[in-house]
């Protein structure tokens, strides 16, 4: 059983130290710029979007969670060429939502860390499509194969990665 | 109240943070220049990131270049060998074309054309990304320190990359052509239809805005028309791959770009641009239908002529001598349109109008006309006649026809209109 049900006692809350809540988040940031000039296929992943996912499930703190989306979808705006917010927006929604859900259910393990990620990142990508046509009026296509793909692709990445970073948890 | 919102306390903080985003998004959308609002948060971010991204690439570039220059010497004798029979073959194709340059040159002086020189460029590393496929940009290490400002063109060797979106102080930011808010002025090298350049939302290049009554097939290049004034006109953008009716009677036309935009790792800024008249010492004396007569046998010589002496006419057409066209020596009574004169100057139209810059582009096909059929064409008499086929008919497509005319026969004047207002192109000069 991949998630299971917990009552809140249950659930273990986790912090991270202060270097690591702010190198992770940009170290993230700067592989997404910097590693897609070498493999092109690497821009399919959302590094940023995996590390939201991840601290906000280990912190279970709805307000943490989605001011860290904030912060780390702002910076990855100001990377972009298009107006700032849009990442921001999208991984606030993803911050609140997925420490919702680390408050309520049991997602240490491999199985639920795919289907949750697999879940946020649909979940991300409709939220920053709709924010991108109708406020911002860009002209974006929408394609299941595409983005089911890359979800796929993005949980499968998480399983391993989300390994790397317990190792900065820290027990409260 | 307190109570609520303290029991709402998660639900309050996130309507709030997504508010004011939504807001700050909406006033970024309102402002023309969104730069001013957001520019302080670009900078931290591009501060925080990008010294990183640098020094990666240092250390990437100086093991490569260590390995390259030091111990990966395998096989350097042999291209040594080729690359000098490269260079002797080169050297004698740049003596030829040195030689269609130069004429290019001369009637490009003669006719008052200004050319667009890239007179500096300055490289630059590629050390980054947006990150997103939603936007497709590149940051280089060359910033407002080195000279970068924005709307400065990105090119290669290969072709055209990009502009400079954004500049900071030693990092720039490239929006790619293939970003669907980037767009670029081009035209079709062959037909020589204009349209605009633009980025789809999967990362693919369309060629806009060219009407579907014109053929158009794969295989033909695309090249920058110089028209949004970023672009030097004649860079090589890239290669139609396919071409389908699109909307509104425009077609639907796909370009591969020339340039590998996945795999940039240099590029080179246009820091300068001049626009001049091409320098050529002997303009004053030649004439264009000289020079068509060094390359055209068939056509004999002429003796130059008098500018004031009085014109005669031909076909209905009078020729008056303007002061422009009296001003330049060498232009003997034969009335050149400065390029950007009228678009069509009507049969029976006196041959004088107040030619302006750039609507007209006149190819080396103005043919000197004489009023004695049986003798060869003289000097001042010449007077110009517009083209019936303005689009298609380049000055190379008109040169044959120029050759078939036997000595002393009495060749049509012609002013070829062309739909890119700018200076012809060096290829399409007759052979």
């Amino acid at each position: 059983m991949p998630i299971t049900y917990t009552s809140n006692e249950q659930v273990e809350v986790y912090r991270f130290s202060v270097p690591a809540a702010i190198l992770i988040p940009l170290t993230a940031v700067f592989l997404q710029a910097f590693v897609p000039l070498r493999l092109h296929f690497f821009s399919i992943f959302d590094l940023p979007l995996l590390v939201v996912i991840f601290f906000a499930v280990a912190r279970r703190s709805q307000v943490t969670g989605l001011l860290t989306g904030a912060a780390i979808g702002l910076l990855q705006d100001s990377l972009t060429g298009h107006p700032i917010g849009l990442y921001g927006i999208a991984k606030t929604v993803v911050g609140y939502g997925a420490s919702s859900l680390g408050v309520k259910l049991d997602v240490e393990n491999a199985g639920s860390r795919f289907l949750v990620t697999l879940f946020f990142y649909v979940a991300h990508e409709i939220v920053y499509f709709t924010v991108a046509r109708g406020l911002v009026g860009l002209t974006m296509q929408w394609s299941w194969g595409h983005e089911l793909g890359s979800a796929f692709a993005n949980a499968a990445l998480a399983v391993p990665l989300f390994i790397l970073l317990d190792r900065f948890k820290q027990r409260t | 109240m307190e109570n609520l919102i303290s029991r709402y306390r998660n639900v309050t903080v996130l309507v709030g943070i997504l508010f004011a985003q939504v807001v700050g998004l909406a006033v970024q959308v309102q402002r023309t220049s969104e730069d001013r609002s957001t520019r302080l948060i670009r900078v931290w971010a591009v501060d925080a990131v990008t010294p990183l991204e640098k020094s990666i690439v240092w250390l990437q570039r100086g093991g490569s270049n260590l390995w390259h220059s030091y111990f990966y010497l395998r096989g350097v004798r042999q291209e040594n060998r080729e690359l000098k029979q490269e260079i002797e073959r080169l050297r004698i194709e740049a003596v030829r074309l040195s030689d269609d340059a130069e004429q290019a040159h001369r009637l490009q002086a003669l006719l008052g054309f200004k050319e667009q020189f890239i007179s500096r460029t300055l490289a630059a590393q590629v050390i980054g990304s947006s990150g997103s496929e939603q936007s497709r940009s590149i940051y280089i290490d060359k910033g407002a320190r080195d000279g970068i400002r924005p709307d400065m063109a990105v090119i290669t060797a290969d072709g055209v990359v990009g502009k400079v979106l954004r500049v900071f102080k030693t990092t720039s930011q490239v929006l790619l052509i293939n970003d669907q808010t980037s767009g670029v002025g081009a035209i079709l090298e062959k037909s020589r239809l204009q349209g605009v350049l633009r980025g789809t939302p999967a990362g693919e290049v369309v060629l806009e805005k060219v009407m579907s009554d014109e053929p158009v097939l794969p295989g033909e290049k695309v090249l920058t028309s110089g028209g949004d004034q970023i672009f030097p006109k004649g860079l090589p953008v890239g290669t139609v791959t396919k071409v389908s009716p699109g909307a509104e009677l425009f077609l639907n036309i796909r370009v591969k770009p020339v340039a590998n935009l996945s795999k940039l790792e240099e590029v080179l800024v246009v820091t300068q641009q001049e626009q001049r008249e091409p320098a050529v010492a002997d303009t004053g004396k030649v004439r264009a239908s000289d020079i068509l007569a060094q390359r055209l046998p068939s056509v004999p010589d002429k003796p130059v002529q008098d500018a004031n002496k009085p014109s005669s006419s031909a076909s209905g057409l009078k020729n008056t001598p303007s002061g422009a066209s009296a001003s330049k020596p060498g232009l003997t009574g034969t009335e050149i349109p400065k390029p950007g004169g009228p678009a069509a100057v009507t049969p029976g139209q006196t041959a004088t109008s107040n030619p302006k810059p750039h609507a007209v582009s006149v190819g080396p096909v103005i043919k000197p006309v004489s009023s004695a059929p049986a003798n060869p064409p003289t000097g001042g008499t010449d007077v110009v006649k517009p083209a019936t086929a303005p689009k298609h008919a380049s000055p190379a497509a008109k040169a044959p026809d120029e050759a078939t005319h036997p000595p002393g026969s009495v060749p049509e004047p012609q002013i070829q209109p062309e739909p890119p207002p700018d200076k012809p192109q060096p290829e399409d000069q007759p052979q």
